[in-house]
């Protein structure tokens, strides 16, 4: 009987030892730098790679951990970053996207470190518009480094298409509803939409707000000093509830990438979506200004609705030295031109080597210069996740139910609820 | 049953460490997710400061929860009543000797063992409104029956029919598994008892109604309780076939729960959430405990 026992304590011994291994081995060593990220596929992830060979020339010897998470925009990797964070387990350094994703979920709990000392060390200042530092910075602290920028109000259109019916790039509202009148009768769907995932509706309707209320107007509405209730909100509700009258049947069971590729197959004629359109574009064979044009979002010439990706420093990261040696590659210029050009993005950096950039990231890089820059919501910049989540709500019964007056009230209340 | 110190001592080591994890892991979690669900938890990091029922006010108040509840309840009773009925009838024809009946039994097993997330993003296409079910329609000049299928948003009362693809999806997979539940069951109605009545004169469908049925009901009870706290659980079928649908038209309370915590970084009311469920749950599972206890001491 005690034998018994005995053996099978013996047992449990020998099947707990791995487990103390386990937990001893995954100490950190020293000559390591861990990056978590959602980038796993695609130009995304060789963009990626291409910074690290960056860094592992500066830093030889140390070994970089790609600890990328796939799916879900991010949603998947946020959650493991949230675990990993409660933990008090941080990664050295992590994608995060600048505005108010980094400073309200990252930076009020207390977990990241200011990284002003290398904005002054490197005058990263004097090279990156202070629209961008904003977004980054609370209290004249800045808390991330930039790596790349995308836009959110573009236009897309099929070139074959707008030649066909004597349209060029609508640059109003008015013109934008004058070109869809114009196909729609010639038959053709006027424009795509893949909306199964909720945000491109919120997509399109941050780009008419910010052709209803302009830069400033459209920045207040997340800072309080522009009503929810604005004319220019219910405008904007009104235009989406005209233009989705001219949108694809079947939006509700396509996804962004599905409604761009209406775009490139002529199905449809334009598209409101991220310039990350351009990578599936390129993807599909197509030539910028042959096979397909764009424009600011009809309404928005002269602003700048921004996405962008930045690391950060967490506080507590377990190689330190290297993560900042990673930020000093991710904020230089070589790190940034490494990066961009693969990932169809514009580098923050204002100085940047133009000639590896294709033709439309280079007007996007002179409107980037000059614009007036504003959050994007739909993609964590102006406001925080609950907010965002609870916008990408109201769109999704707007979408269906069209009523405007239920969408202002709702906004509203919501806007009230997070500021 | 008198045991020995020893024996009863042994009997406790062996039972010590499962209910030690059930514990810890199952009414432990649950506690902490209630406490959790009273607390101000918004944000990454933890904070269990009291808030009373804000959290719970501020889900019940929320449009989105009163489509969940009533998505659940209508998702839960149309998918027992077409996975029991369906099940009923294969096992039934099987059960007449069907030619080939290894074959078909195993055939309509076989959708149960493939993952949900699988089935879900195979309907998806299947349901397309362009490209699927539809496209076969209109080919066939079936043009009155296409519509939207999980993408229309229209709905009858609070029945929203976008549902409708995700319930036959979900049929599609369990009524195998109910087949197998009858099968078993018809296997073990003695053979004479079905003899007799056809010799006293009885039809099939008597037979069937007053006989196999009322002798099967405890399989139809079992079946309700499996499937039942699994539909008011149902998450991966429905995430990858449909998300939440337009205007949340099949959103289910597991993926609101998701989404708020981990997307909304609400984990107050992504708790309020999950407490809703575990109570959905528990309506169902109680008294079937409760039942099967009294049933033991009897």
């Amino acid at each position: 009987m005690r034998t018994r026992i005995i053996v099978l304590l013996a047992v449990l011994a020998l099947l707990g030892a791995p487990m103390l291994f386990a937990g001893g081995g995954a100490e950190a060593e020293e000559d390591e730098l861990e990056i978590f990220s959602w980038w796993t596929a695609g130009g995304e992830a060789d963009g990626l790679e291409a910074m690290f060979e960056v860094y592992e020339e500066r830093m030889p010897g140390i070994e970089i951990i790609n600890a990328a998470v796939a799916g879900g925009a991010g949603t998947d990797a946020q959650a493991v970053l949230a675990t990993r964070l409660q933990g008090g387990d941080p990664p050295d350094s992590f994608q995060v996207h600048a505005g108010q994703t980094l400073l309200d979920t990252y930076v009020a709990p207390g977990l990241m470190e200011p990284v002003t000392f290398l904005y002054d060390e490197h005058g990263w200042r004097e090279v990156m518009p202070e629209g961008l530092i904003d977004l980054i910075s609370v209290d004249g602290e800045i808390y991330s480094v930039p790596a790349g920028i995308h836009r959110s109000n573009v236009l897309w259109y099929n070139q074959a298409i707008f030649d066909e019916h004597g349209l060029s790039a609508p640059v109003t509202l008015e013109d934008a509803f004058e070109a869809a009148e114009v196909l729609a009768n010639a038959g053709v769907t006027p424009i795509a939409l893949g909306d199964t995932n909720t945000w491109p509706a919120t997509h399109v309707f941050e780009s008419l707000l910010l052709a209803t209320l302009g830069p400033d107007g459209y920045s207040g509405l997340w800072t309080g000093a522009t009503p929810w209730n604005h004319d220019g909100v219910y405008e904007a509700l009104t235009v989406m509830d005209e233009m989705l009258e001219y949108v694809n049947s079947d939006h509700a069971a396509l996804t962004w990438d599905e409604a761009t590729g209406y775009v490139a197959d002529g199905t449809a004629a334009m598209t409101i979506m991220g310039d990350w359109a351009q990578g599936f574009f390129t993807a599909e064979g197509l030539e910028p200004e042959v096979d397909y044009g764009w424009a600011p979002s009809p309404g928005t010439e002269g602003s700048f609705l921004l996405v962008s990706d930045t690391f950060g420093l967490p506080r507590g990261a377990p190689h330190r030295d290297n993560a900042v040696a990673w930020l000093e590659v991710v904020g230089s210029r070589e790190g940034q031109d490494a990066f961009n050009p693969l990932k169809g993005s514009i580098p923050p950096r204002t100085d940047a080597d133009r000639s590896l950039y294709d033709s439309y990231l280079r007007s996007a890089m002179d409107d980037f210069e000059t614009n007036a820059i504003a959050p994007s919501v739909a993609h964590g910049a102006a406001a925080n996740e609950a907010w965002a989540d609870d916008v990408n709500s109201v769109m999704s019964f707007f979408v269906s139910e069209r009523d405007v007056d239920a969408a202002v009230r709702n906004l509203v209340n919501t806007a009230a609820e997070h500021l | 049953m008198v045991a020995s110190r020893t024996e009863r001592l042994k009997a406790i080591a062996v039972v010590a460490p499962s209910v030690g994890a059930i514990l810890l892991f199952v009414y432990v979690f649950i506690g902490w997710t209630v406490r959790t669900s009273f607390s101000q938890w918004r944000g990454i990091l933890p904070d269990y400061t009291f808030a009373g029922f804000d959290n719970y006010i501020a889900v019940l108040n929320s449009p989105r929860f009163m489509i969940n509840v009533w998505n659940t309840i209508f998702f839960t009773a149309f998918f027992l009543l077409t996975t029991i009925a369906l099940g009923l009838l294969m096992a039934y024809i099987l059960d007449k000797g069907v030619r080939g009946e290894n074959f078909f039994r195993t055939v309509y097993l076989f959708p149960m063992a493939i993952s949900f997330v699988v089935t879900g993003v195979a309907w998806r296409w299947i349901f397309n409104p362009t490209v699927g079910v539809n496209a076969i329609l209109q080919t066939v000049g079936l043009d009155a029956l296409v519509w939207g299928w999980h993408t229309d948003p229209s709905r009858l009362g609070t029945f929203h029919l976008a549902l409708i693809p995700v319930i036959i999806a979900a049929s599609w997979q369990l009524s195998g598994y109910t087949m197998a539940m009858f099968l078993a069951g018809l296997r073990g109605i003695p053979a004479d008892l079905i003899e007799q009545a056809r010799i006293d004169g009885a039809s099939e469908f008597f037979i069937f109604r007053k006989i196999l049925f009322p002798l099967l009901r405890p399989i139809v009870f079992a079946a309700m309780i499996v499937l039942g706290h699994f539909s008011l659980k149902i998450f991966d079928l429905v995430y990858t076939m449909t998300g939440s649908g337009p205007a949340f038209s099949t959103d289910f309370p597991a993926i609101f729960m998701y989404e708020r915590t981990f997307r909304a970084n609400q984990y107050g009311q992504g708790a309020v959430i999950a407490v809703a469920m575990l109570l959905l749950v528990s309506v169902v599972i109680v008294p079937y405990l409760a039942s099967t206890l009294r049933k033991e001491k009897a």
